[in-house]
């Protein structure tokens, strides 16, 4: 090997497509003959259908089809739960998931009632005016409390109360060790998560070929495989008859991988129905209500400590909004329960979630997927220990770390993958000491900080820590094929959203077998192309994906070894492959390129040897035992104006380990925008809803995505602890960045406007100038 | 609603079009679905977003917030048009490839629509002002700091050409 292209910042293949207008996208797709859906949606956030009238909109101009739920006979089922409930004792679930279209009752503002077809969205956009609806509205099950206390309505009736799920795990036995306890330190904290809102929103387009009997469906999901197996026994189809093709897809977050969406439902069924392509872009209002939020928790927990500022144990009660259904099973709040105990070590730990449901949009997971509300509660129950104690905040960190020797670490409770949470490795001071001294935060307390503040200006400083567990299983496949015209493809089953993986990938298969980074052809989400996958999701695409591609890149390397050590009637030792081609070493102008290799592994004529395959290819599938647990400190300097209570960013710094790293560079964008999601959440962004379930601030001049001007330049700094579950050491990386942020504002802005000694204690997410007001105003009142 | 087509000629990255549109319809939607010049992207359809933005007779403007005919016998450049040859990238196009400044590339059109616009006529941008000129382009993905680094960089190439 010539080149090494593994952790090199490789420029990306994708990027010339994007670049230039070319690349495909959902509502890219035109078809012969195509028709266009809009979907009625309920105004009610709760109501009853007395009845509908389609009638009208049926004979406007221009308008195939509108059909209702009773319209789809047979095929009106509630969708599947994508992650059934995780074998946790005495873990209470009750499976609501979502239907098509609402039959009898609406369960939230967005859901569809009704689909029209028409010759264009405009048209079928002005039908929708003709629908009649007589609704009775119900009480709307918003606050979190409130649906738990007695007489409250119900979102779904055949249950006698809103509780969807509760769950307790437990390690050591808190009562006991918290009883002898030098302190117990207590709070109540309320972390909101906002929605993903990528620049794309969700798009299907559904074409059936009668004489082939073949569906193609265009799907902005991340997890085309599961979208074909689910359509074709939907749909009664064999899977082979169904093609789902996630082409490229504008951000996804999270939320593009729930299923099934009413629309991945219905655009398919019509498009048979009306033997004619149908196309369904979702737009940006619609976006607020019918792709899944993450959204809120409350959390009652407390933190037992010992004079020294070690945990003893804590405890934590809270309550999970999970909206109107929940077919993503526990994901987000079993995060939220597992991440809380953070890199530290927690040696009794009770917690306690009730899920509820509430007449809102679905709540998925969301970048961090409920990461970021059990990281808010210790890394705040941590700022009023150390203050409590008369601690530094980063010593009493460093002081709960877990030491390098403890890996692999069990915590003992369950994880989102079923399996114990156990940190495979890590070294975490190291991380804290790089984040401390790029802050500059010893200087900044003893020096700056006074200057600053005595010519009246507002800083102050702030250190976050967290783990994310990542690159989780089941598995994910690769296939890896040398081309006749001498380029490699690699085909995955994963969707992709601008992770980068048309390069990483790339990457790992140029450095096995030989040849220019970009030729590679990499191809994924098309179940054409590659058979079997679950999906992008829990920053996995390039621990499990990867680790595929290398496996079957490394067969390949070995086919090639072979077949032209028969060519050369050489041993595979004498060999090496480079620039595309196989030479004998030392021997110059002796080489063999590639592509003719490829053509001679498929022959016309002449016997093959038993157990000889034909091509340069191989397939291999990687499926880690658990998660790989990456781990970092966020540091932040920031001014507030004391009169606006507007911010600025003055410094912010990301040190983090994902073990060995592929590409520096896409990493980097990586964490870049999760720090950006991360600040849009502590800050900016906030789902306004009134207490009938009515979301007020449903556009983006109202629900505030941070812009240029309100994200900070960002130093990153990377330390590297392999993974010892896969053989390439790598973790995952793609939440990371949004995790910390939003107990880094709080702790930041408290320092900063020096609220300890006001006693106002920032205990709840987003934050922004308004809710600041109305925090320390409050606290002023009171003084 | 009355739906009489208005007849639309329209010169988009130097080819004239005729087409007929209702006036009702988008500036955006005659470009992705009448013309098939997909490359401009829709991302929330009430001007906020920047996704959309094309250069119309030279000024950056969002194609969301214009119907079809109003540009009838006006002159369009969408990111179709901005490399000089296909196997040559515009200098910002170049910059967001060598600087990762796209991540899903979705609000990468209108970014490059808004910017090679500001570039013409902020020639040694600073920071701040590329900052102050891109906050109109929400990007979810990159968090801004490799397509600011991008135009910087995008800016000194085109100052050394010149």
């Amino acid at each position: 090997m010539t080149t090494r292209y593994f952790g090199a910042p490789i420029k990306r293949n994708e990027d010339k497509r994007l670049l230039t207008g070319q690349a495909l996208f959902v509502d890219d797709v035109e078809l012969p003959g195509m028709l266009h859906a809009a979907f009625l949606r309920s105004q009610n956030a709760h109501g009853r259908i007395k009845s509908i009238d389609v009638s009208t909109a049926r004979a406007r101009k221009g308008v195939v089809a509108v059909y209702t739920a009773t319209d789809l006979g047979y095929y009106w089922q509630p969708g599947p739960l994508l992650v059934p409930p995780p074998p946790i004792a005495g873990i209470v679930f009750n499976q609501r998931t979502q239907v098509p279209l609402a039959k009898d009752k609406v369960r939230h503002v967005g859901e569809p009632i009704a689909i029209v077809i028409a010759e264009s969205r405009y048209i079928a956009e002005d039908a929708l005016a003709d629908i009649m609806i007589d609704m009775e509205p119900l009480p709307a099950v918003v606050d979190l409390e409130k649906a738990l206390a007695a007489g409250s309505a119900t979102v779904h009736d055949d249950l006698r109360s809103n509780v969807a799920a509760h769950v307790r795990q437990t390690k050591g036995n808190y009562a006991q060790a918290a009883a002898k306890a030098h302190c117990i330190i207590k709070r109540r904290f309320l972390y909101d998560h906002g929605m993903s809102s990528p620049m794309e929103t969700r798009g299907v387009v559904a074409q059936w070929d009668a004489r082939a009997g073949q569906l193609t469906v265009w799907d902005t999901t991340q997890a085309p495989v599961f979208v074909r197996n689910g359509l074709a026994g939907m749909l009664s189809l064999s899977e082979r008859q169904v093609r789902v093709i996630a082409p490229f897809v504008g951000g996804g977050f999270g939320p593009k991988i729930m299923m099934f969406y009413p629309e991945e439902v219905l655009l398919p069924w019509a498009a048979i129905k009306l033997n004619r392509p149908v196309k369904w872009i979702e737009d940006r209002l619609e976006h607020f209500f019918a792709t899944t939020h993450e959204r809120s928790q409350i959390h009652d927990a407390e933190i037992a400590l010992s004079s020294d500022g070690r945990i003893v144990g804590v405890k934590d009660v809270f309550l999970h909004d999970t909206g109107a259904y929940d077919p993503y099973g526990l994901t987000v709040p079993i995060n939220s329960q597992c991440t809380l105990l953070g890199p530290y070590v927690v040696p009794h730990y009770d917690s306690i979630f009730t899920a509820v449901f509430t007449n809102l949009p679905i709540v998925t997971p969301y970048r961090g997927a409920g990461r970021q509300h059990g990281v808010f509660v210790i890394e705040r129950l941590l700022d009023f220990a150390a203050r409590e104690l008369g601690l530094d905040r980063a010593e009493i960190r460093r002081r709960n770390l877990i030491p390098p020797d403890a890996f692999p670490y069990n915590n003992e409770i369950i994880y989102q993958d079923f399996a114990p949470l156990s940190y495979d490795s890590g070294n975490y001071e190291p991380v804290l000491d790089k984040a401390l001294a790029l802050i500059g935060y010893k200087d900044f307390i003893a020096s700056e900080q006074p200057k600053l503040r005595a010519q009246g200006r507002h800083v102050g400083v702030a250190i976050a820590c967290y783990v994310e567990g990542t690159g989780i299983g089941p598995y994910e496949g690769a296939k890896v094929q040398v081309q006749a015209n001498g380029k490699v493809s690699v085909a995955t089953g994963i969707g992709t959203q601008g992770q980068g993986h048309f390069t990483v990938f790339a990457q790992i298969a140029a450095d096995q077998v030989g040849v220019d980074v970009r030729n590679v052809d990499v191809v994924t989400g098309d179940t054409d192309q590659f058979y079997w996958g679950a999906g992008t999701f829990a920053s996995r695409g390039a621990v499990v994906a990867g680790n595929a591609v290398n496996e079957a890149s490394k067969v390949v390397r070995q086919k090639i070894l072979k077949l032209a050590a028969e060519h050369f009637e050489c041993a595979e030792d004498d060999l090496e492959i480079a620039n595309g081609e196989v030479s004998i070493v030392g021997v110059p102008g002796q080489f063999i390129r590639l592509g003719e290799l490829a053509m001679r592994a498929n022959p016309m004529r002449g016997a093959v040897k038993p157990g000889t395959e034909p091509g340069l290819e191989s397939t291999q599938y990687f499926g880690p035992p658990s998660g790989a647990t990456a781990n970092g400190v966020h540091a932040m300097i920031v001014e507030v104006d004391p009169d606006t209570l507007m911010l600025q960013v003055l410094k912010y710094v990301v040190v983090h380990d994902c073990g060995t790293v592929i590409n520096p560079l896409i990493l980097a964008g990586q964490i870049h925008g999760g720090v950006a999601q991360g600040i849009g959440n502590a800050f900016y962004e906030k789902l306004v809803f009134d207490d009938e379930g009515q979301l007020l601030n449903a556009s983006l001049t109202d629900y505030l995505l941070p812009t240029s001007l309100d994200v900070p330049r960002m130093e990153l700094a990377h330390t590297v602890t392999p993974s010892p579950l896969n053989p390439m050491g790598i973790k995952g990386a793609g939440e990371a960045g949004a995790i910390p942020v939003g107990p880094l504002f709080a702790q930041a802005i408290e320092d900063a406007l020096g609220l300890a000694a006001q006693n106002v204690e920032l205990c709840e997410i987003p934050l922004s100038p308004n809710r600041l007001w109305e925090l320390v105003g409050k606290a002023h009142s009171k003084s | 609603m009355d739906s009489e087509k208005h007849d639309i000629v329209v010169t988009v990255n130097g080819m004239r079009y005729l087409r007929q549109a209702e006036a009702r319809m988008l500036l955006s939607d005659f470009i992705r679905h009448e013309l098939l010049l997909a490359g401009t992207h829709v991302g929330c359809e009430h001007g906020v977003c920047g996704a959309c933005t094309i250069l119309f007779d030279g000024h950056p403007v969002r194609a969301c917030l214009m119907l079809a005919p109003q540009a009838n016998g006006h002159e369009i450049t969408t990111v179709e048009g901005l490399a000089p040859s296909p196997d040559q990238l515009h200098p910002l196009q170049q910059a967001m490839h060598d600087k990762h400044g796209l991540q899903c590339g979705y609000c990468t059109p209108g970014i490059l629509m808004t910017m090679t616009a500001f570039l013409a006529e902020h020639p040694v941008p600073d920071e701040a002002q590329v900052r102050e000129a891109l906050s109109g382009n929400l990007c979810r993905c990159t968090g801004y700091q490799h397509i600011v680094d991008a135009v910087l960089e995008a800016a000194e190439k085109m100052r050394d050409v010149k």
